[in-house]
């Protein structure tokens, strides 16, 4: 049996189960499903001799046979351990199944709505239906052809024009331990109207021994002027696979801003796509991934000017050791006759250990020429000079190298406005750290120190 | 069982004689063995070159064209395209500079071509445009003194089997790609360096000089040995732009550097570029590769292009020995329709290898120009190095410039940076020319000749300064 009839027998399975619990779905929706089966069908997983997958390899995906779940359960307990503590507007997956139980949205401003997706489907499929599938279509990649295909859940969040939700909305992400691996596709709609503004952050994390395959799509339509600023925060578990991929669209003078943090997953591939379709509008990309053992992280980007004085900015700053993987592919395109752009790429990355590798290719393909694009890509290790100033200051070379590495990570960081992301990594990144330069101690004496 | 049918061809071919009439030297459009056979038997090669190339025929049937280039061309027909021709005859070439197109005429007085060099360049039938042969057999004669040796690569393979066997096909297999298999299949002309150990060529070398150079091949083959510390600089082409009738070229350039030999490899590419429309122009897909075998050993490559409507080339380093260097400048300017998809791979292997690239692309008018690099670095490179500067100007709302940078990075000890920049000619420094009354062509040609400044100086002198006036002719147009 194929890798892909594997998928599309699971796909059969379900259909015909939910077919059975809730009679037949919509057709309009029935009709994505089958398009998205196609299409996934005909294009099956990519190899490496697809240029946007030359150095991921899938296989571990394509080859794994995945249940799908209905089931939401979770200890309160071990969601409160795993959990970031921020006041926030929170919606909890299990395994791609809603948790009413871990979900508390408080209240919202007026104007505002936020839902899972199976209630936004229920309740009015018809609005849902005008934006889903709108930016990602099934044209992509397999996996979105392949989430199209399968999508149940996730959320749905609509601003009215001008509402502004101060509390950030927090989409929490578990995966769980399972006897059998499951799998699942969750699928985020954001509608942000005119002038509005929230920030969202998207929580990835699960019981260590989970395994677990999530192919997400992301879908975020920014009206004029509306500022969104997004966290993805992928903790997951060492053996879980994530896919996912994020595609925007700006109205004019509306600002998007990415934190694309990257700990855990065991094959880890991001798509961030953004497109600049109005005047003013303004993209901010922020990547750190830190890899050890045999992770490997692939992160795409690809910021499409199509309309003149557009600006995108982009730092992505790796941390690679052991035998992990890094991929860090970042692409600017200017259409012809966007004049007055700017757009300014930069990917610097760390290796700690020999046998870790890193492959960046930050791209350029430019049709104005009133433009200001640079990018800029280095790789390399510590500076000894650095590490000898801090020696000189009484510091052990250890503990000089660890200060340095997190200074490196750092300088991503320090743009994080939302300081609970920024400690939870921070205290992940110094913990990670190899044992000969761990710093976790000395981080969460700090962090005390700054409490008091 | 292809080995014998290969050897039951080699013997077909070989009994039936192939003998030709020298009149008709050109043989008809088409590729099969017999065309290759043709071709080696008008050469006088011996018969295991003639299965080397046959070899490369048969992986070549096998290979599909490269479509990953940034390049937008129609599918070539290589069945339409005669594989061997002879130096045309006198009577058929233009009988005075009067009948050549003014235009290119044009070209040459603002190149400041030597009016001599003109007819020959534009291919006008003169017995002796300018005494060539005496130059030739004065650098033969300091040449063979010091041991060097300096042919065409046709015969080298008659004189020096033993170094062509061991050396060609070594840097460049004859499966590495498409355009590289075809050339080993059909390569009719090239030039073939041997410096000895411990020699420095005492002069620059140039396809110009060399006797049989007086029509580049479609299909040229290069191949350069540089012995444990020799050392030779290299000049390929020319700045005057030629005429060609062959509108496929596919050539290959082989180096090998041995223990701390330098070798040098400079290229003025100014092939036509076709028309307004981009019609009739060149297509040049060039396989350009030096291998660095010996510890401390350094290649350069210097390429200025400003010719071919297509130009698809990536002169690479492999990065053997220890403590061996790699380096990369390029200019490259586009116009009109031109399309060029151009960069360099250095791939490092030995410990402490460094490599340095400045690409500086100029693309003007509808022309697409791509940098395609590509740095590897493997794990047992400790300490490896390198630095990619990669800077594109524009000029005019109708042109692009491309980056596609690759960088395989396997060794924590490794350095490896990259910057690249794409804007176009700044207002305020046009402004800042013009004020002090510099008309505006003149300052966009002081600009753009500024910005390429790091290339030209590793151009040897002469060459320098041809480049630059190539460059505002190239340019011409573009601005204003």
């Amino acid at each position: 049996m194929s890798d892909v009839q594997t998928f599309l027998d699971r796909l059969a399975e379900r259909t015909e189960a939910r077919r059975q619990a809730h009679g037949p779905e919509p057709t309009w929706i029935a009709a994505r499903r089958q398009a998205g089966a196609a299409r996934f069908e005909a294009l099956g997983f990519p190899d490496r001799r697809v240029e946007a997958w030359k150095y991921t390899d899938v296989r571990a995906i394509a080859r794994g046979d995945f249940a799908l779940t209905d089931s939401a359960d979770f200890s309160q307990a071990c969601a409160a351990a795993l959990t970031l503590p921020i006041d926030a507007h929170r919606l909890t997956f299990v395994d791609g199944v809603f948790a009413a139980a871990l979900s508390d949205l408080g209240e919202l401003p007026a104007g505002v709505a936020v839902m899972p997706l199976s209630q936004a489907l229920a309740d009015n499929h018809e609005a849902v239906g005008g934006t889903l599938g709108r930016l990602t279509g099934v044209e992509f990649s397999p996996f979105s052809a392949l989430n199209t295909a399968f999508m149940e859940e996730g959320a749905v969040v609509r601003l009215a024009p001008g509402s502004v939700v101060e509390k950030p909305i927090f989409l929490q992400f578990l995966s769980r331990a399972n006897a059998q691996p499951v799998m699942s596709h969750p699928r985020v709609l954001i509608e942000a109207g005119a002038r509005s503004q929230a920030t969202l952050i998207e929580h990835h994390i699960g019981e260590t021994e989970a395994a677990n395959f999530t192919n997400l799509v992301d879908e975020v339509l920014l009206d004029r002027g509306a500022i969104f600023t997004h966290y993805k925060l992928q903790e997951a578990p060492l053996k879980d696979l994530h896919v996912a991929s994020i595609h925007v669209e700006q109205g004019r003078d509306s600002r998007y801003t990415s934190f694309n943090l990257n700990l855990g997953g065991s094959l880890v591939r991001n798509d961030l796509v953004v497109d600049l379709n109005g005047k003013g509008a303004e993209a901010n990309f922020n990547g750190l991934f830190y890899a050890q053992g045999r992770q490997h992280v692939d992160n795409h980007t690809l910021a499409n000017h199509n309309a003149p004085l557009t600006f995108s900015n982009e730092n992505y700053k790796g941390i690679l050791d052991d035998r992990a993987r890094g991929v860090f592919n970042g692409k600017v395109i200017v259409k012809r006759d966007s004049q007055k752009i700017e757009a300014h790429q930069s990917n610097a990355n760390l290796l700690l250990s020999d046998r870790a590798e890193i492959d960046t290719k930050p791209e350029l393909e430019i049709y104005a020429d009133d433009v200001k694009c640079s990018h800029g890509a280095t790789t390399g290790q510590l500076d000894e000079e650095a590490v000898f100033a801090l020696r000189t200051r009484g510091i052990d070379e250890q503990t000089a190298r660890g200060l340095l590495t997190l200074a490196f990570a750092g300088e991503v960081m320090e743009r994080v406005e939302l300081e609970a992301v920024a400690e939870r990594v921070e205290l992940v990144v110094a913990g990670k750290l190899p044992e000969r330069f761990n710093l976790s101690g000395l981080v969460e004496a700090a962090m005390s120190l700054h409490d008091d | 069982m292809a080995s014998q049918e290969m050897e039951q061809l080699v013997r077909r071919e070989y009994k039936e004689g192939f003998v030709t009439d020298i009149e008709s030297d050109t043989i008809p459009p088409g590729l099969d063995e017999g065309t290759i056979a043709f071709i080696s038997q008008r050469k006088g090669e011996p018969e295991w070159m003639l299965e080397w190339r046959l070899k490369a025929y048969h992986q070549w049937l096998k290979m599909t064209p490269p479509s990953w280039a940034h390049l937008d061309y129609p599918a070539i027909d290589y069945q339409a395209i005669s594989y061997f021709s002879a130096p045309k005859r006198p009577e058929d070439r233009p009988q005075s500079l009067d009948e050549v197109d003014p235009k290119l005429l044009e070209t040459y007085e603002k190149l400041g071509i030597p009016l001599h060099e003109r007819a020959a360049l534009a291919g006008v039938a003169v017995d002796a445009v300018f005494d060539s042969v005496s130059v030739t057999t004065t650098f033969k004669e300091k040449l063979g003194e010091a041991g060097v040796i300096f042919c065409s690569i046709s015969e080298a393979i008659r004189d020096y089997p033993e170094l062509i066997k061991q050396y060609l096909g070594t840097v460049v297999p004859v499966a590495d790609n498409y355009f590289a298999a075809l050339n080993s299949a059909v390569f009719t002309d090239g030039s073939f360096v041997f410096v000895p150990e411990g020699v420095t060529c005492p002069m620059e070398l140039s396809t110009y000089f060399r006797i049989n150079a007086a029509n580049t091949g479609q299909f040229e083959r290069t191949l350069i040995i540089c012995e444990n510390r020799a050392q030779v600089s290299y000049l390929e082409g020319c700045t005057a732009p030629q005429r060609d009738e062959n509108q496929l070229h596919a050539a290959v350039v082989e180096l090998v550097a041995l223990e701390d030999a330098y070798i040098k490899y400079s290229t003025v590419q100014n092939w036509y570029p076709g028309d307004e429309d981009g019609k009739g122009g060149i297509y040049n897909f060039v396989t350009k590769r030096g291998d660095c075998r010996g510890d401390r050993s350094r290649i350069s490559w210097t390429q200025v292009e400003t010719g071919s409507a297509i130009t698809w080339k990536y002169p690479s380093c492999v990065l053997r020995g220890k403590d061996s260097i790699g380096e990369f400048y390029s200019v490259a300017v586009t116009n009109g329709r031109q399309q060029a998809d151009t960069g360099t791979k250095m791939i490092h292997i030995g410990e402490g290898t460094r490599s340095y690239i400045v690409s500086k692309g100029i693309s003007a008018g509808r022309s697409n120009q791509s940098y395609r690099g590509l740095v590897k670095i493997g794990p047992r490179a400790k300490g490896a190095r390198n630095f990619t500067q990669c800077d594109s100007l524009l000029i005019g709302d109708q042109c692009g410039a491309h980056t596609f940078p690759y960088q395989e990075i396997g060794n924590s000890t490794a350095t490896v940076e990259h910057e690249a920049t794409t804007s176009k000619i700044g207002e305020d420094q046009l402004f800042y020319c013009q004020s002090r009354g510099i008309s505006e062509e003149d300052a966009v040609s002081m600009i753009v000749n500024g910005f390429c400044k790091d290339v030209f100086q590793e151009l040897p002198m002469e060459f320098a300064v041809e480049a630059e006036a190539l460059l505002n002719v190239t340019l011409e147009g573009a601005v204003g």
